[in-house]
């Protein structure tokens, strides 16, 4: 597996239009060029929309650094039939936002579409106030909003494609950081979990950078001690696939969670407060960032230091199926 | 489908008298759901009768057509003050009003947009609909459509940050067709504004911000007339301010007496009775 890197915002490394490099600003280009309803607003984050702006320049709106402005200002002009993206870093675009995403977004059910760069811990090294780890805990609370979290660059431009027909808000969570797990653009139904390999030891559930992390810790077990593990790609944290994760977990009656956010209220939690609502007695672990006070350092080791790994998921993995 | 066109005739004697009807409707409305804020509500009468039977452009049975001037009740806690308005210019039956207070009602003390025709946008937490706004007349100036969009706030709710964004983005974007109107009572909810936190010279500072500014006295007519009359066109490049200096509690002198102690509250039956007499008594007399 790749190592996570660290993402330079403002290089001009992310001027370039390949998918892979930038698959957000890629997406909503395409998008776009479609629909013209498609605007999109950023608060200091333009060179993800350098190709946007250089084909749309009109429907490009700068906002400075201003995003509670952003989504607000975004809703105002949902109202008048537009459809607006706003890219912001996931932790000022979520967190900051909160009361205007619930109040003015939400509430009033307007196809805002927030997508959040650099989630999780990937902008580790410049420090805690740059992590977003508690953002899917706040978003999916947000009764009318779809929240979207893609496990890769082709996952991430299939889930933009998936989310743009959406009558009501959507918060799209990107992970730079993770390493491919798709060789063509998955095709995601929403609200649908996507199966990535069958087996009935243990059921492993990711989203975004935890994805790829349970398919190489899958590799790992099936490799070294037998254990074939079912793998889910939960990209879609709201509505989520309550059948797909029962029909799993009754069929191995274990499951592992992987994700780069919070064991709070994340995935983790979802899954916890789904098995309950189906009254499913089934042993269940969390691989995601503890309820603390995190470390600074680069993603890579930090990722390590909390066993976001792929040996760390399979020990995770291989501790439960010996309960 | 008939359009309410902007600068629709009226005497300033009838808007007067409109924003007596208001204030008196408020105190119906306040009495059946049993809390209401009256004093905010009073101190906008005159610039709401203002903009809904003389300034703004709209067509109450077809309350999304996408060339109304829009109107955003930042307050939105005087939104009882608006019901009534709706009702009479047709955007709902007047039966709706006896709703007002009660479980599942659509007009409530704060406005929804997803349950009220004629509702702009949703408000009640302060210092978003600015933003709202801009966002609004950027929208205008993408589309090529030249409807204004006007938002009416507190100066209290100067006091939050996000409107000074959006004061920034507007001026920024030239949007010449963006309308802020502060209703400057002077008061927030537990006290004085200046008290709370200073925010004046409010005049300088939207004209620091990029703005058009024009200071008047909220309750004239004749002068809340003269400044929208004299707004430039949509389609110019700075946005316009109106900094509309009013009396909290204006119209009745219990309220106006002790502006915060009316801020949130329910009249005794025998107050009702004296505040029903004095603003009836002043209608009359204008008859």
């Amino acid at each position: 597996m790749n190592s996570p890197k660290m993402v330079d915002v403002f290089s001009d490394v992310e001027r370039e239009t390949a998918l892979a490099a930038n698959p957000s600003g890629y997406a909503v280009t395409e998008l776009a060029a479609a629909d013209p309803r498609v605007v999109t607003l950023t608060a200091d984050l333009s060179n993800t929309l350098a190709e946007f702006r250089e084909k749309f320049p009109g429907r490009y709106i700068e906002l400075g650094i201003a995003e509670t402005n952003s989504v607000s200002l975004a809703a105002g002009l949902a109202t008048c039939g537009y459809l607006p993206y706003i890219f912001s870093m996931a932790p000022f675009g979520v967190l900051k936002c909160a009361e205007q995403l619930r109040t003015d977004v939400d509430y009033n059910h307007l196809p805002v579409r927030l997508v959040g760069r650099l989630s999780g811990l990937a902008m580790g090294y410049f420090g805690t106030s740059h992590y977003a780890v508690e953002d899917i805990a706040i978003a999916r609370t947000l009764n009318n909003t779809t929240v979207v979290a893609p496990a890769d660059a082709l996952s991430a431009v299939a889930l933009m494609r998936s989310t743009a027909e959406l009558e009501g808000p959507a918060y799209i969570r990107i992970a730079e950081q993770a390493p491919p797990v798709y060789d063509k653009k998955p095709a995601y139904e929403r609200g649908e979990w996507l199966p990535l390999r069958s087996g009935g030891d243990v059921t492993l559930i990711g989203h975004g950078l935890g994805v790829s992390l349970a398919v190489a810790a899958a590799d790992l077990l099936a490799e070294a001690h037998g254990i074939e593990a079912d793998v889910l790609d939960a990209a879609y944290l709201r509505p989520f696939d309550a059948g797909a994760l029962a029909g799993s977990a009754a069929r191995t009656g274990r499951v592992l969670t992987v994700e780069d956010h919070s064991v709070t209220g994340g995935l983790g939690s979802l899954v916890a407060e789904a098995l309950t609502a189906r009254r499913l007695a089934v042993a269940l672990e969390c691989a995601g960032l503890p309820a603390e006070d995190l470390e600074v350092g680069v993603p890579a080791d930090l990722y390590e230091y909390y066993g976001l790994t792929a040996a760390g998921v399979a020990a995770k993995a291989l501790d439960l199926t010996r309960q | 489908m008939v359009t309410l066109e902007r600068g629709r005739e009226v005497t300033d004697a009838e808007l007067a008298r409109r924003a007596d009807w208001i204030r008196l409707k408020t105190v119906e409305l306040v009495a059946q759901a049993g809390l209401g804020h009256y004093a905010s509500t009073f101190s906008c009468a005159e610039i709401v009768a203002t903009l809904y039977y003389h300034v703004l452009r709209l067509r109450p049975h077809e309350p999304r057509w996408p060339d109304r001037d829009r109107f955003l009740l930042g307050k939105g806690h005087v939104a009882t003050g608006l019901w009534p308005v709706l009702a009479d210019l047709g955007y709902f039956p007047h039966d709706w009003l006896k709703q007002f207070g009660k479980v599942g009602s659509p007009v409530n003390d704060h406005p929804n947009m997803k349950l009220a025709p004629g509702i702009d946008f949703s408000s009640g937490s302060l210092g978003h609909n600015l933003s709202v706004g801009t966002g609004m007349a950027l929208g205008a100036r993408l589309s090529g459509r030249d409807y204004r969009t006007f938002v009416l706030t507190g100066d209290g709710e100067l006091q939050e940050g996000q409107v000074w964004e959006a004061a920034m983005a507007a001026s920024h974007y030239k949007l010449g067709n963006l309308v802020a109107i502060i209703d400057a009572n002077g008061y927030s909810g537990s006290g004085p504004t200046s008290e709370a936190m200073n925010i004046e010279p409010l005049a300088a500072r939207f004209d620091a911000f990029g703005w058009l500014v024009r200071e008047i006295d909220g309750h004239d007519i004749t002068a809340l007339r003269s400044a929208f009359g004299g707004l430039p066109a949509p389609n110019s490049r700075k946005p316009a301010c109106v900094i509309a200096r009013t009396e909290k509690g204006r119209g009745a002198e219990l309220f106006s007496k002790q502006p915060q102690a009316w801020h949130l509250g329910l009249l005794s039956a025998e107050q009702q009775a004296d505040v029903v007499a004095e603003i009836t008594a002043r209608m009359e007399l204008a008859q």
